[in-house]
């Protein structure tokens, strides 16, 4: 194998295995509910997605043909992390904390977890 | 090279793994709890496919793509039972 793809291949696993790590130990170390979600729903995602391109580029070195399972896969969590992020923090907030400790959202319609959805979209209004 | 950052990305996803087992343990809220078994399937992922590349075979990444969208509903599910008392209204 070209020793500059190695080089790529092993790098990238490297920062990705440091990024993973960071993510895990962030959600040990920091001090509140909200503070952790930060870090595993950004770096252990950037983390897998290191580990994906290494594959990538490991099994086009090998076989010669590009795969896209990987692609397929960090598609899948980069689409999914967000979402699961935020139904994380909904049940937080609906569970633990009330209307008063959040700050004004400054509009028509109160925060997302204590108040039911505008009847017509902000943005249908004009 | 490769085989020494293999094993090196292994020792890390492992031990974020033993993190996440320490959270899932104690974490103070329900929401840390789903919030580290969200990680632990991420690095579950990462772990197959790392485990993919040292056995050189392709199998892994159906496994991997099965885990990460079985972690996704499992997650949302946990969140919504939590939010409404019910999963599928």
């Amino acid at each position: 194998m070209n020793f500059l793809i190695e080089l790529l291949i092993s790098f990238s696993l490297v920062v990705s295995g440091i990024f993973g790590f960071v993510g895990s130990f962030g959600l040990l170390k920091l001090r509140n509910t909200m503070q952790r979600l930060h870090a595993p729903t950004k770096a252990t995602t950037l983390g897998v997605g290191g580990v994906l391109i290494a594959s990538m580029a490991y099994f086009f070195a090998q076989t010669g043909s590009l795969s896209i399972h990987e692609l397929l896969i960090t598609l899948f969590l980069f689409l999914t992390a967000p979402i699961s992020a935020n139904f994380i923090a909904k049940a937080f907030m609906t569970r633990n904390l009330s209307q008063d400790d959040l700050p004004p959202t400054g509009r028509d319609y109160g925060w997302a977890p204590f108040d039911d959805p505008p009847d017509t979209p902000p943005d249908a209004r004009g | 090279m490769i085989e020494a950052a293999l094993l090196f990305a292994s020792g890390c996803y492992g031990l974020a793994l033993l993190l996440n087992l320490w959270r899932i343990s104690f974490g103070p809220d329900l929401a840390d709890r789903i919030l580290a078994l969200d990680t632990m399937v991420i690095n579950v992922i990462a772990i197959l496919v790392l485990y993919g590349i040292w056995k050189g075979t392709a199998i892994y990444f159906e496994a991997a793509m099965l885990v990460a969208m079985v972690g996704f509903v499992s997650t949302v599910a946990y969140c919504r039972f939590l939010l409404r008392g019910d999963i599928i209204e």
